[in-house]
């Protein structure tokens, strides 16, 4: 087990230095440099902020000092925010982000495996159909379309829950949240649905209904480990997706975390944010994708054998 | 069971492709995708012929007025036509959905082919910059690039299937080195076939089950993405028309005006509806697993 998180550690690392590389690289290939807009500069003020911004190097040498403030934690100061550093800015928008998308995650496990779950118990009946016709909904309708539509009717027809903001009204966190984890619960109750008949007809869940467990016992002590694998495995990803979809969210919302810094970044052309933001975020994708992989291992009996062996 | 096989000659002999069909014909929400997709597909063709109205037509006296028997759906704040501006939006978002995975389609095959035919070192490095690029926020690149050479729709089309085709390449390249070792593969070998042919004879034709059941589960998905974009304002620019751009009016106007948001959300959803259920069909059919993943 232990060889197998090296490994995967070790992995992790070029991955990580060739996404910093290459957003670097293309950040600062794009045309139009991000103080183009104050055309009334005088040039010796330019060549300040040039040389505060570092950008009067040669491109390798900018790189290498960059690469130097990271290992120190630094992500540079920000074009279009004099005086803020990039991580004053994460710091700020951050919490908001992932408070979002810790409930849009705890809201997508919960609705979405317990739908799984009751869908695979008796699989091609009602019970099945009518959580996997909700999935398949959930799966096609795009954030910015249920988002919208949500607030349609709880926070404007029936004007039960606030139509946007974070944290000022009562219960507005509710339908950002929802929005955001609707479509990750679809996906889940459908890699559920599926673990769960995989594992249900087994020689051992026989075995374990043969000595007389309840039902219950038997679904939820002995199938759930294995069957949830699949889920587990996914959780990588949908932490990602999370991420990004917050984007969505944020602007539909009106929230002001992460995901709006990022968009506006891009918009303002404040290439120090983008790249600080697209370093974090990455790091923060790749380990989670790093722990999913590890707990999925753990939690498949086949595979953790494999690993105790050494192989791997 | 070879034995078997060769001893009861099946009378008439069934391809693979005729059993999956029968098989997708019975699958009546998948067959009915089909039929929808199909239909709009024609619907879109024949837009410019069809269409009550033009695109950027606009009436300002019949401003954002609800159905009607002369506009069916209504019209926008600046009177255009509702079903109309939704065709014509339909297009470019079907145009989108299948050029990008075309071209995901196109590269990840390739790409996963080599990968999984040539296999040690080769396959190694070759999927460790799958991984990488797995691992970049792809969205903010692609929002970049759209800021940095201006709103195309060629750009968009290469931008997203350059995307997409990360999972295409994973799916190809297990299928190839499942493949590879097996009898007939020999077989080529020892008939001094090059490597190139037989991936494209040999290889390639045994792995395309996956592939169109996977392509067809990547429209939907590249369609999204498309209107996420339109949506963010960064893809399809008015006057011109598609499905995520009707929606972002439809929400700013939803209060006053809920038929702009409905409509078009009706029609983004119920068409990947369609391309979902049909992509579940044909993986039933083609009898494909794990596709997904």
């Amino acid at each position: 087990m232990l060889r197998f998180i090296l490994w995967r550690l070790l992995q992790a690392i070029p991955v990580l230095l060739a996404v910093i590389s290459i957003t670097f690289f293309l950040v600062r290939f794009a045309p139009g440099g991000p103080f183009d807009a104050d055309k009334a500069v005088v040039p010796e003020v330019r060549a300040a902020l040039e040389a505060q911004y570092r950008l009067d190097q040669p491109l390798h040498r900018q790189y290498l000092a960059y690469m130097g403030d990271l290992l120190r934690g630094d992500l540079g100061p920000s074009f279009k925010y004099p005086g803020r550093s990039v991580n004053e800015l994460i710091a700020t928008g951050f919490p908001v982000t992932a408070e979002l998308g810790l409930y849009a995650m705890g809201i997508a496990l919960l609705i979405g495996g317990a739908a799984g779950l009751v869908a695979a118990q008796r699989p091609n009946t009602m019970q099945d159909y009518l959580p996997m016709s909700a999935a398949m909904l959930g799966i096609c309708m795009p954030a910015f379309l249920l988002g919208p539509l949500l607030v349609l009717v709880f926070g404007i027809w029936l004007e039960w829950l606030p139509v946007s903001g974070w944290g000022q009204l009562p219960g507005d966190k509710i339908l950002p949240s929802l929005t955001l984890g609707a479509a990750y619960a679809a996906y889940i109750a459908r890699l559920a649905r599926g673990g769960m008949l995989e594992v249900m007809s087994q020689d051992y869940i026989r075995t374990a209904r043969a000595k007389g467990l309840p039902e219950y016992k038997v679904v939820l002590g002995h199938g759930l480990r294995t069957g949830f694998v699949p889920v587990v495995a996914f959780l990588g990803p949908a932490f990602a997706g999370i991420l990004s979809g917050s984007f969505v969210i944020e602007t539909v919302f009106q929230i002001h975390g992460l995901g709006r810094f990022y968009v506006q970044a891009a918009f303002n052309r404040d290439y120090t944010l983008i790249l600080g933001c697209t370093v974090f975020l990455a790091t923060l994708i790749l380990t989670f994708n790093l722990l999913s992989d590890i707990l999925a291992a753990w939690m498949n009996p086949r595979l953790r054998a494999g690993l105790n062996t050494g192989r791997n | 069971m070879t034995v078997m096989q060769a001893q009861t000659a099946r009378p008439a002999g069934r391809s693979l492709w005729a059993d999956a069909w029968a098989r997708l014909r019975q699958n009546r929400l998948a067959f009915g995708g089909l039929i929808f997709l199909l239909f709009l597909m024609g619907l879109c063709l024949l837009t410019p012929w069809i269409a009550p109205y033009g695109y950027a037509e606009q009436n300002l006296s019949m401003g954002a007025t609800p159905p009607s028997a002369a506009h069916w759906l209504g019209t926008d704040i600046f009177g255009r036509d509702l079903l109309t501006r939704i065709l014509y939006g339909g297009r470019v978002s079907l145009a989108v959905g299948l050029v990008a995975t075309a071209v995901a389609a196109g590269i990840g095959v390739l790409y996963g082919a080599l990968a999984g035919y040539f296999g040690g070192r080769v396959d190694a490095v070759m999927m460790r910059v799958v991984d990488t690029l797995y691992a970049l926020p792809f969205m903010i690149f692609i929002i970049l690039l759209m800021l940095v050479f201006g709103r195309n729709l060629l750009l968009l089309f290469l931008a997203i299937g350059a995307v997409e085709w990360l999972t295409m390449a994973r799916i190809v390249r297990g299928q190839v080195q499942a493949l590879k070792n097996m009898e007939f593969v020999e077989a080529a070998v020892s008939l001094g076939l090059s490597r190139w042919t037989i991936i494209r004879r040999h290889l390639l034709p045994n792995a395309l089950g996956p592939v169109i059941v996977y392509a067809t589960l990547t429209v939907p998905s590249v369609m999204l993405f498309e209107a996420f974009l339109s949506f963010l304002g960064l893809g399809i620019q008015p006057p011109r028309s598609s499905w995520g751009l009707l929606i972002s009016y439809g929400v700013e106007t939803m209060e006053e005006y809920p038929w702009l948001l409905i409509f078009p959300g009706l029609a983004l959803t119920g068409t990947l509806f369609a391309l979902n259920f049909l992509g579940d069909g044909l993986r039933d059919a083609l009898d494909v697993r794990a596709a997904k993943d």
